[in-house]
């Protein structure tokens, strides 16, 4: 019933449509000399608009973004971020500058005449070139920090831990004593096995299944992440990793916890994000307030509630993290 | 092709047409249903998003049982970005813009009395619609559309039981679009076999107009990339109904273990982005080429560049095809893949860049004619600029691991694609109107039309970077989850104001279109004083275009504003006026530019 009120409400504004455009002059179509000159003014003041728009983003929706990289490894993906973000603010002022500019500039009169301008192979190198040096230092500081995140070497010596992943809930294992994960299957998930692991694999006695992910800060923790039912990603923002949890096979992702939960709620950037959330929570009289904590969260559609898919992540000290873990018990004693 | 007049009916002129100036408006008709349809659906989620605990009358009104009390179900939300997604990208984007204009232009700009098969043609356009029709169909299923995603990533797309969605709503999706692909397909090899064929005396490649380059590349681009969609279907379709493994493998769902096993997705996402990186460009090609020839037409000054022109774009096509792995970067394959996505994905900024510079050039020193469609397609280097930018980020696989799936994503990809190419569409539709339809459209709705659209579109995408900075994965139905993401709700707010503002100003198109297919002005033959021989056919419509001989061409298309002294900008125009029509011959010592 209320879809053909709405239906007829469609059809009421067209018939109005209709009847104001009787109305009005359908005559006028082509653009003359009075309708070049205020649409170039039109420009003139959209450039305004969207220069006062990027401006406001940048500058005062700074609060929102992530803080500083909380991994060793992420600090090289802010410093590259930055040189790029820098790299392309400036030459989106300039050009965005230029078109409407232009547009302003040479808006159209009867008497004018245009240039006949039909090349310039100069003027084609440069802005052939020119791109192409940025692009080299670009491409060469991404791939070697690309380079430097995805292989990790065995001389490292991580901590290992398996994040599984299942609609719509995260749980996590960890290598144990031997710091090596026992094989998993999605065959043998019975029970309190909820994760399929072989208890069979000698492996997977001292394995220790949690649900509350904790990091020893400074030391490198290497991820296997797996899924039993569809695609869903491990995103740690405030760890810049994100990998993807693929039914099937066993993919892996490796950083270096580079602050403590307690020194990270610390950090200025951290509190004045924090009072800002706490200042709308209260404004929408949210029952608790905020209190930061570092999280993973699922970044690939897996289902409905996709959205509510969540760990709490934990990074302290290393000697807290192995007393936190030596508490943990190991899965040869849960599953007999 | 015989020039003595068939008698028409109804049937063989208006339905079963055959002449690819009515099959045109045809695909531009059932393409503005189509965006329609999807400019609808992403208004109601975009209230979800910005209002996720309001009730809404209109959501009661419009999903029906997928809500409750006026709030949508988290299952319809996802059914509402997917079909969203694929309206917009396939059926508005590929069939309305590329099928509208390669079929209005192809035959009118190269001097050719048909496509090379007018039959075919009409098949192509009869398959996208029996295709919209089962999408469209699919809506009204019991348990939802397919709602996986408009990339539909298996298993969640494979498994009823993951969503529901994937039920009868996926396979009627995996149908529509097998049928979209092949009108998709024998629209191409027409226009490729056309272009290639069917020139008129006169028009070698190097003097075709741009826009002839956009779409004939586009064509080449999907022929050679929607088959490997079609396969990535059909080997979906298989998994799901004869119990194949292709992409599954040790799956437990709802409590048992399911039969597949070692097939991978990671497979699904290499043959879907074959297409889906290409298909970027079969969108965003046609609207540049589209722009080319506005802007030089309307700018009164020859494009600048066109050798470079054409040489960029054949580049973006070449490159198109092979930086598909850009979108899997954290899908688990091999990272040494990344660094070599990573390099073939930044090289496309230096084409890109090559083509936003002629264009801006192709301003400077001009005598613009500020008129609708030169609006749009100032509006689109605009666009086109802010979210190639963004590309640079996104394609540089160290970066992309912290903002793969956030709303960064969606912002470029919606100014970068989405935006640019709507708007290259509407240059298209204000600059032909009057080749389709023999009137004008309304220059004042027109201006109304832009500045509105313009300002929400950068309303609506510009701050979504920021938000996607924040670290908030796209398509979550409600960010009350996270208390970290709630300083990012104010501005979820305004965006939306900004997406149904910008929404509903589409209607001030859609009134101009219809009123003045009716009521319009009557056109003159050539009113935009374009070169283009498309403007030397009459204004009323006849089957085979010109009435006589094809002319002959002469020149290339953009000799406007050629001077008797070509070093003083000042001297007269050479031909007497400040343009000269492909088919005028050379002057007696006359330099072709």
């Amino acid at each position: 019933m209320l879809a053909l009120f709405y239906i007829f409400i469609g059809v009421a504004i067209g018939v109005s449509f209709w009847q104001i455009t009787r109305i009005m002059n359908f005559r006028s179509v082509i653009a003359n000399d009075k309708d070049n000159d205020f649409q170039g003014k039109m420009f003139l003041g959209f450039t305004v608009f969207l220069y006062a728009m990027m401006l406001y983003c940048l500058i005062w929706m700074n609060v929102i973004m992530l803080p500083e990289s909380a991994s060793v490894e992420g600090v090289n993906d802010d410093i590259l971020f930055n040189i790029t973000f820098w790299m392309i603010g400036i030459v989106q002022f300039i050009m965005q500058f230029l078109i409407f500019y232009f547009s302003f500039k040479y808006r159209g009169k009867k008497e004018n005449k245009a240039k006949f301008f039909a090349d310039s192979h100069k003027l084609e190198l440069i802005w052939t070139v020119a791109p192409a040096i940025v692009l080299v230092v670009l491409i060469g500081y991404g791939l070697w920090q690309w380079n430097d995140i995805m292989y990790v070497g065995e001389d490292e010596d991580p901590v290992v831990i398996e994040v599984y992943a299942k609609q719509f809930q995260w749980e996590a294992r960890y290598a144990g004593e031997d710091n090596t994960l026992g094989l998993g299957n999605v065959n043998f998930i019975k029970g309190i096995n909820t994760i399929g692991v072989d208890m069979s694999d000698a492996n997977s006695q001292d394995d220790k299944q949690v649900t509350e992910l904790h990091l020893p800060k400074g030391r490198k923790v290497l991820f296997k992440f797996r899924s039993q039912d569809v695609l869903h990603s491990a995103y740690m923002p405030h760890f810049r990793a994100q990998m993807n949890c693929v039914p099937g096979m066993v993919t892996q992702f490796a950083f270096t916890p580079k602050f403590t939960t307690e020194e990270m709620r610390l950090r200025p950037e951290v509190v004045e994000k924090v009072d800002g959330i706490n200042k709308i929570r209260a404004k929408n009289n949210a029952e608790e307030m905020y209190v930061f904590d570092y999280i993973l969260l699922c970044n690939k559609i897996c289902g409905a509630s996709h959205y509510n898919m969540q760990m709490k992540i934990v990074v302290e000290e290393e000697d807290k993290f192995n007393d936190w873990l030596a508490q943990q018990p190991t899965l040869a004693e849960v599953i007999k | 092709m015989s020039e003595h007049h068939h008698k028409e009916t109804f049937v063989t002129k208006y339905i079963f047409s055959q002449d690819h100036k009515m099959i045109s408006k045809q695909f531009l008709v059932t393409g503005m249903i189509m965006g329609i349809i999807g400019v609808l659906m992403s208004m109601l989620f975009r209230l979800q998003i910005a209002w996720p605990e309001k009730s809404f009358s209109i959501i009661e009104a419009f999903l029906g049982p997928h809500q409750q009390d006026g709030i949508m179900s988290p299952d319809m939300y996802l059914a509402l970005v997917t079909i969203h997604g694929t309206i917009m990208v396939f059926f508005v984007l590929t069939a309305g813009l590329s099928g509208t204009f390669s079929n209005l232009l192809i035959p009118l700009q190269i001097g050719a009395r048909d496509m090379a098969s007018g039959f075919l043609n009409m098949i192509s356009y009869w398959l996208f619609f029996i295709s919209s029709i089962v999408m469209v169909i699919s809506l009204f299923v019991e348990a939802g559309p397919a709602s996986a995603g408009w990339t539909i990533y298996p298993p969640l797309s494979a498994l009823p039981q993951a969503i529901p969605g994937s039920g009868l709503g996926m396979t009627l999706w995996l149908v529509s679009m097998a049928i979209f692909i092949a009108s998709s397909l024998i629209g191409s090899l027409n226009y490729i076999v056309t272009i290639f064929n069917l020139r008129t005396k006169g028009m070698k490649m190097t003097r075709l107009p741009l826009t002839m380059w956009a779409f004939f590349i586009t064509a080449i681009i999907g022929v050679v990339s929607f088959p490997v969609l079609l396969s990535a279907a059909l080997l979906l379709i298989f998994d799901r109904s004869f119990g194949t493994s292709f992409y599954l493998s040790d799956i437990f769902i709802s409590g048992e273990v399911l039969h597949y096993q070692g097939g991978s997705p990671v497979l699904f996402e290499h043959l879907f982005w074959f297409l889906g990186h290409p298909e970027v460009y079969i969108v965003l090609l046609p609207a540049l080429g589209i722009t080319s020839e506005i802007i030089s037409t309307h700018s009164r000054k020859p494009i600048f560049g066109y050798r470079a022109m054409i040489g960029s774009i054949m580049a973006i096509a070449f490159l198109s095809t092979i930086v598909w792995g850009h979108h899997m970067f954290i899908s688990g394959m091999n990272p040494f893949l990344g660094s070599v996505f990573t390099f073939t994905t930044l090289l496309i900024a230096i084409p890109s860049a090559v083509k936003a510079f002629n264009y801006i050039t192709t301003l400077w020193k001009g005598n613009l004619q500020l008129n609708p469609a030169m609006l749009f397609s100032i509006g689109l280097v605009s666009t086109f600029v802010t979210g190639g930018l963004t590309g640079l980020v996104l394609g540089d696989s160290a970066l992309d691991i912290n903002i793969h799936d956030t709303y960064f994503v969606v912002a470029h990809f919606h100014l970068v694609m989405g935006v640019s190419a709507i708007f290259g569409m509407y240059a298209g539709i204000y600059h032909w109107f009057p080749k389709m339809y023999g009137r004008m459209m309304n220059k004042t709705l027109g201006y109304w039309h832009f500045w509105i659209t313009i300002i929400s579109a950068y309303g609506v995408f510009f701050p979504m970077h920021f938000i996607g900075l924040a670290g908030l994965p796209r398509r979550y139905y409600s960010n009350t989850a996270f208390p970290m993401f709630d300083d990012v709700a104010d501005t979820n707010v305004v965006i939306t104001i900004f997406a149904l503002v910008g929404g509903v100003a589409q209607l001030i198109f859609l009134a101009n279109f219809f009123i003045s297919i009716y009521r319009g002005q009557k056109a003159s033959q050539n009113p935009w004083n374009s070169n283009t021989i498309e403007w030397t056919t009459p204004v009323e419509h006849l089957h085979g275009n010109w009435p006589g001989k094809i002319p002959e061409v002469h020149r290339w298309a953009y000799d406007y504003s050629k001077k008797v002294d070509a070093d003083d900008d000042d001297s007269d125009y050479l031909h007497g006026k400040d343009w000269v029509s492909q088919i005028t011959p050379l002057l007696p010592g006359e330099e072709p530019s």
